[in-house]
């Protein structure tokens, strides 16, 4: 199949669906690969490198659309761009299909296959075609590079000759990815970072970065698994004492970043205009639900704003365009692993199969009709919570069992010990006394081995059988004392078993005492 | 040289052999015992032949000089992952040594003051010849198997536990036809009846279950040689073959009780049924390359490596050790977990790492160190695939439900090094292989190990 990639047309947009890199790796699944040119200029990715790459490099967008079959691009498509495109072509790329439902009608009536990369379904297999991750990921870290950029002071802490300096306090609501990386980011500033999270689960993850929870003792806490691992709205119970504890963390805190974001949602309102006024001067708020409308009402999209008391406020949306040469890479990446799970045989032919999970989920339109929203995957998003333990049983209860366990030991070996008896008894009505003599040696003999050999470490069985193998070759003292009976036949099998037995001796005891000279402490 | 001190003799042997294994219990009381037991075994030799005044022919010299070169060279040239083989072909020998015995006793005349002393004469003779002649044959297969001359899979003919019974039940036909008087060649018949049982036994089980069918032939060497000893009316080999006997029974023991299975199962075949459909198994494997784990071993704090008969196979144990010294002098705390059915003999793994020169106190058993995964940083699991499979915790309908596993997958990171995809021996999926937090490190175990020292500083 044909592949194109269109320049982005938004404004600010830098970021590319297709990178060189990519480009070879979608040619091994059989694809033949266009872009338009100059497209991938603004993230640092010349013409002459795709067409390195075996690309071919095509003038206009027109051109372009008319030829491929399949379009991929970061970007919603404008409704001008959608219009360049004609039944049965295949769109990948972000498309809101939840916010924009003409779009979604136009998509519909042209009889264009969309696959929008925000619906790919969150579940292990399908990670690594989540774009929303790897670019909320970006987003992420690159919000605390900007709140460095407008924080005046140094995020670690120092005492140097010229005075002490605290260590900035970093606190991030919301720990998806985004706010996850913000943390790991912030952490390995020097920051003391702080973070909450309407998910108690979350509470491990963000220990596990190092940061501190700020835990909200409430009883109706919600449970993520539910929700395909997104936040779903709260309560306004719960909603007034996390305002509270905020509110409390205002005035400590000198950077806070805020991701908290809720599908196809305005973004809820988590930091007031008391807590902005709270703030001491010179902190900053990097809010990155701008888009959304902010987490907090004074931001303005894709503005930096400053408060009347100092506070700065940075509403930018387009932080992964703002790293365009590695989020280009990254998404690139979930496009070609989408391209790879729609072309299973890997001979250029897409097979656009419904029954996937995966691909299901992230087509909104196919063949001509809306398929928004898809049906809930068959896969979990996380494990659903383990069925409830079997009820503790009462040390009585254990007592009770441990008596049987020990009562039903105690029959069966009393039972052994009266067969035994009375195989014993047989086997003395009727054997000679020499060999009762005798069995009572052996009887004896297997009862130390029993004894010793359980006391053997387990690390040294491999010697234990060496060495056991070496004993075993006593049997030379049953071949010697046939050797001088006469009769040839019988001296040479005697001979045989001596040169056997030998050999087991000697090799048995070499070898057991080469491996123990290995065993060396630290 | 009375008899007296001759049975004076033997008893010093007798308690000079039960010091040697009793001294196995740890590492330095080790490296004495065996002088114990070479000592013990010089007595023993000395006192027979002296106090049977045994005459010093060419034979006698010639079999102990030529036997003596031919171990010593074996036991020199012997590589450490080539033990298994070199231990079944040793009890090979105590085998065929107990069927010459038993058959020239035969052929010798004997005077018996009663009639029963007589037929226990007898069935001493059929015992010790038909435990030696299945021990004889079935080291050898096992040999075959495990020196990968005869294919390692398990070969079941039909009908498999009819043959067995129907070889039992022949052989005590021949006994009471030979009690009876029917001639010599009711022995020979056993003893061929014998050799195909063991060669029948041992070739239907498979590759891993050889730990246990290894220390159950070590077992039978010891009862051969005591049932030897019976024959002879000789003390000394009665309760040296009882001492070595008895060890290959706990051996094979451990070795089952690892494995949850029971030892009548694992010689007779097979796993159990399972109860129903296997659970599904989510997500995909994951790959990972030299630099993803170069970089999550120099990050991490605690790490602990899983070998397994992979490693063996690999010839990896020298690069493992190498690696283990580099990251234990960053300070990192490095351990190995070995399972007991690890490898192809009991106790495999700890002489190759022993051989290989890492330090014996940071090699720890399954249930020293199956509490610290949670708190471990990075697990590697090099050539092992059974022992770490959480199946064996989660799954009632596994095959392997219940046995004890090494819990790998609770460490923060599992890397799992293998040749391709694809099930262990006993061909059961492995759900580690798709956990998040578990990455496939693909190649040859050697290779990959190597190329991953040259990534860590």
């Amino acid at each position: 199949m044909k592949l194109g990639m269109p320049k982005e047309i938004m404004d600010g947009e830098a970021r590319v669906a297709l990178t060189p890199e990519s480009a070879l790796k979608l040619q091994k699944l059989g694809h033949e690969i266009f872009v338009e040119k100059g497209a991938g200029e603004a993230s640092s990715f010349a013409d002459q490198a795709y067409a390195d790459a075996g690309v071919t490099v095509v003038k206009s967008a027109k051109d372009l659309y008319s030829q491929v079959d399949v379009v991929a691009k970061v970007r919603p498509t404008t409704s001008a761009e959608l219009k360049m495109m004609k039944k049965g072509q295949t769109l990948v790329g972000f498309f809101n299909p939840g916010g924009d439902e003409a779009g979604l009608k136009q998509a519909e009536t042209q009889g264009v296959n969309v696959i929008a990369m925000e619906m790919v379904p969150r579940i292990s297999r399908a990670q690594k075609m989540d774009a929303l991750s790897s670019m909320a990921n970006i987003a992420g870290y690159r919000a605390v590079i900007e709140a460095g950029n407008n924080f005046g002071r140094f995020f670690t802490g120092q005492v140097t000759a010229a005075g002490k300096v605290p260590p900035a306090k970093v606190l991030v609501v919301g720990a998806g990815v985004a706010g996850l990386a913000a943390i790991g980011t912030a952490q390995s500033l020097g920051a003391i970072v702080r973070a909450f999270d309407v998910r108690p689960e979350v509470a491990e993850q963000i220990e596990s970065m190092g940061a501190e929870f700020l835990f909200l003792d409430f009883e109706d806490a919600q449970d993520g698994a539910s929700t395909g691992g997104y936040a779903a709205p709260s309560s306004p119970e719960f909603r007034e004492k996390q305002l509270a504890l905020f509110l409390e963390q205002a005035p400590e805190v000198d950077i806070v970043i805020t991701t908290a974001l809720i599908p196809n949602r305005e973004a809820p309102e988590l930091w007031t205009k008391e807590m902005v006024a709270a703030m001491k001067p010179g902190s900053v708020i990097v809010d990155l639900a701008a888009e959304k409308g902010g987490n907090c009402k004074l931001t303005v999209a894709d503005e930096k704003i400053v408060t009347d008391n100092g506070v700065t406020i940075i509403g930018y949306t387009d932080f992964p365009s703002r790293m365009a040469t590695q989020a280009s890479t990254l998404y690139a990446n979930n496009i070609f692993h989408m391209m790879a799970d729609l072309t299973p045989e890997k001979d250029g032919q897409i097979v656009h199969d419904m029954e996937d999970d995966v691909i299901r989920g992230a087509t909104v339109t196919f063949d001509g009709k809306i398929t928004y929203p898809p049906p809930p995957p068959k896969v979990q998003a996380i494990a659903a919570k383990t069925a409830e333990k079997p009820p503790e049983k009462t040390p009585e209860e254990i007592a009770a069992m441990e008596a049987e366990a020990m009562a039903k030991a105690g029959r069966q070996q009393t039972g052994l010990l009266v067969l035994g008896a009375a195989v014993m008894a047989v086997i003395g009505m009727y054997a000679p006394p020499s060999f009762m003599q005798h069995f009572i040696v052996f009887v004896l003999a297997v009862f130390v081995g029993f004894q010793v050999i359980w006391g053997v470490a387990h690390s040294l069985h491999t010697p234990l059988m060496a060495v056991t193998n070496a004993i075993s070759g006593i049997i030379i003292v049953g071949a010697l004392l046939q050797l001088d009976t006469g009769n040839s036949i019988i001296t040479i099998l005697a001979g045989i078993s001596v040169l056997i037995a030998t050999i087991n001796i000697v090799g048995g005891f070499m070898v057991t005492r080469r491996m123990l000279q290995m065993f060396n402490k630290s | 040289m009375t008899f007296g001190l001759q049975t004076a003799a033997y008893i010093s042997a007798t308690v000079l052999f039960i010091l040697s294994l009793g001294g196995l219990s740890n590492q330095e009381s080790a490296k004495r015992a065996v002088w114990y037991g070479i000592i013990g075994m010089a007595i023993a030799v000395a006192a027979t032949i002296v106090g049977s005044s045994v005459s010093p022919s060419m034979m006698l010299i010639g079999a102990i000089v030529v036997g003596t070169i031919i171990g010593a060279i074996v036991a020199t040239r012997v590589e450490m992952t080539g033990m298994p083989q070199l231990v079944a072909a040793l009890h090979s020998f105590v085998g065929l040594a107990a069927v010459f015995i038993g058959i020239n006793s035969d052929m010798s005349v004997h005077d018996f003051a009663s009639k029963a002393e007589m037929i226990i004469h007898e069935v001493e003779i059929f015992l010790g010849v038909f435990i030696g002649a299945v021990t004889f044959t079935g080291s050898i297969i096992a040999y075959g198997k495990l020196a990968g001359s005869i294919n390692g899979k398990a070969l079941i003919i039909p009908g498999r536990n009819l043959w067995n019974i129907a070889i039992v039940v022949g052989s005590l036909v021949l006994l009471v036809m030979y009690m009876n008087h029917a001639g010599s060649w009711t022995l020979y018949v056993m003893t061929g009846l014998a050799f195909l049982l063991g060669i029948h036994m041992v070739m239907a089980i498979g590759g891993a279950d050889m730990p246990v069918v290894v220390s159950m032939l070590n077992s039978y060497s010891g009862w051969a040689a005591a049932a030897t000893g019976f024959l002879l009316g000789n003390d000394l080999l009665i309760v040296t073959g009882a001492l070595v006997g008895s060890s290959g029974a706990i051996l094979s023991y451990i070795m089952c009780k690892a494995m949850n299975r029971h030892f009548v199962s694992v010689i007779l075949g097979g796993w159990g049924d399972a109860k129903g459909p296997a659970m599904e198994i989510e997500g995909e494997q994951v790959a990972i390359d030299v630099d993803g784990v170069a970089s999550a071993l120099n990050d991490a704090d605690s790490i602990v490596i899983v070998p397994g008969y992979g490693m063996a196979v690999a010839q990896a144990q020298q690069s493992i050790s190498e690696m283990t010294r580099r990251l234990r002098a960053q300070g990192k705390n490095v351990r190995f977990a070995i399972h007991p059915v690890a490898g192809r003999l009991p106790g495999h793994m700890n002489v190759l790492l022993a051989e290989a020169k890492v330090p014996y106190d940071i090699v720890l058993e399954m249930d020293e160190i199956n509490d610290d995964f949670p708190d471990t940083d990075v697990v590697i699991v090099v050539g092992s695939n059974d022992i770490v499979n959480p199946a064996a915790q989660e799954d009632p309908n596994s095959p392997i439900a219940g046995m004890p596993v090494l819990e790998v997958w609770k460490a923060k990171q599992v890397f799992v090094s293998k040749r391709g995809q694809g099930t262990g021996y006993s061909g059961i999926e492995n759900p580690l292989f798709y956990k998040e937090n578990t990455r496939m490190f693909y190649g040859d175990a050697k290779a990959s190990v190597d190329s991953l020292l040259a990534q860590i500083n």
